[in-house]
């Protein structure tokens, strides 16, 4: 019997793991959006699983638009990305310090 | 009720496993990769809750458009994997301590005796035969949710401004044609009249 529980379990584990990505790739900044990604698809499977057991069809909704919003965010990440690199020739997060006082 | 515990557990095993590859594998083309894997795992167990369009779009969308992009940008960029992978070894305790002390926390919470509420929920009964999902969330979404939707829409168009507006670049020293000049061309720029007498012929 497949209960509410073992979707968001399957969610909090995805969830943790790229909380822990994030912690241990924090010199890539593509790696770090990926995770990013990761992190949304863990938050829409809660999403789809609370809509699924409860009935309602507005939790769908809202997966819609976290995908939306999440399409937009990768599209300007990876803009800002390529600009970075074209004009530092790395995308260490370590070596972008420019604004540091 | 037995192959669909067997799905879900098939494909949690394959998602948990890719999204572990995600964030340890070394390569960032091969963690894009997996992060195809992921979602497409994900998508089925969404077809499991019954969310066929989500399911569908995530597939078509994620996988279809974002990593697609991903992808791009990787292979576009020639990094220097080095000094991006140090510090790796030493953040990995941190951040299995950090990620086993999260996921512990949200698992006692739904599996703690009380539950939190969480098993209140009884398992919903499938849907009827023609009961399209599609259409459910279409008349859902052009009727309660309608201003949201097209707030969506304008999301996506500052996006596309923003990541075009980003990226391009004038760079000097390159001959490239002005179409604004061009079409502004006209007959006194280029042909001019000149009163002259006319020539006698030379006497032989």
């Amino acid at each position: 019997m497949l209960t509410l529980a073992h979707f968001l379990t399957l969610s909090a584990i995805v969830f943790s793991l790229s909380i822990a990505g994030i912690f241990i790739n924090r010199k890539n900044v593509i790696i770090l959006l990926m995770c990013i990604e990761l992190m949304l698809l863990a938050v829409n499977m809660n999403f789809v699983a609370f809509s699924r057991f409860l009935g309602n069809l507005d939790g769908q909704v809202f997966v819609f638009f976290i995908l939306t919003v999440a399409a937009a965010e990768a599209a300007i990440g990876l803009a800002i990305l390529v600009v970075v690199f074209r004009n530092r020739q790395t995308i260490n997060v370590a070596e972008l310090d420019d604004l540091k006082g | 009720m037995m192959i669909q515990e067997l799905i879900f557990y098939a494909h949690s095993l394959v998602l948990v496993l890719a999204a572990a590859m995600v964030i340890t594998v070394r390569n960032p083309v091969y963690s894009a990769l997996y992060l195809v894997l992921a979602f497409f795992s994900a998508a089925a167990i969404w077809l499991l809750l019954e969310a066929e369009f989500l399911a569908i779009i995530l597939v078509v969308v994620y996988v279809g458009a974002v990593m697609v992009l991903f992808l791009f940008v990787v292979m576009m960029l020639d990094i220097n994997l080095v000094p991006l992978k140090e510090g790796f070894s030493r953040y990995l305790p941190v951040a299995v301590l950090v990620a086993i002390v999260m996921a512990v926390e949200l698992l006692m919470v739904l599996w703690s005796k009380g539950r939190l509420g969480v098993d209140m929920f009884p398992i919903p009964a499938p849907n009827p035969e023609g009961y399209s999902n599609t259409r459910a969330l279409g008349e859902l979404l052009y009727s309660k949710y309608l201003l949201p939707f097209e707030v969506a829409g304008v999301v996506l168009l500052v996006a596309i401004i923003a990541a075009i507006a980003l990226t391009l670049r004038k760079r000097p020293g390159i001959k490239t044609q002005n179409p604004a000049s061009q079409v502004r061309v006209s007959r006194e720029d280029s042909v001019r009249l000149v009163k002259m007498k006319s020539e006698k012929p030379r006497e032989v």
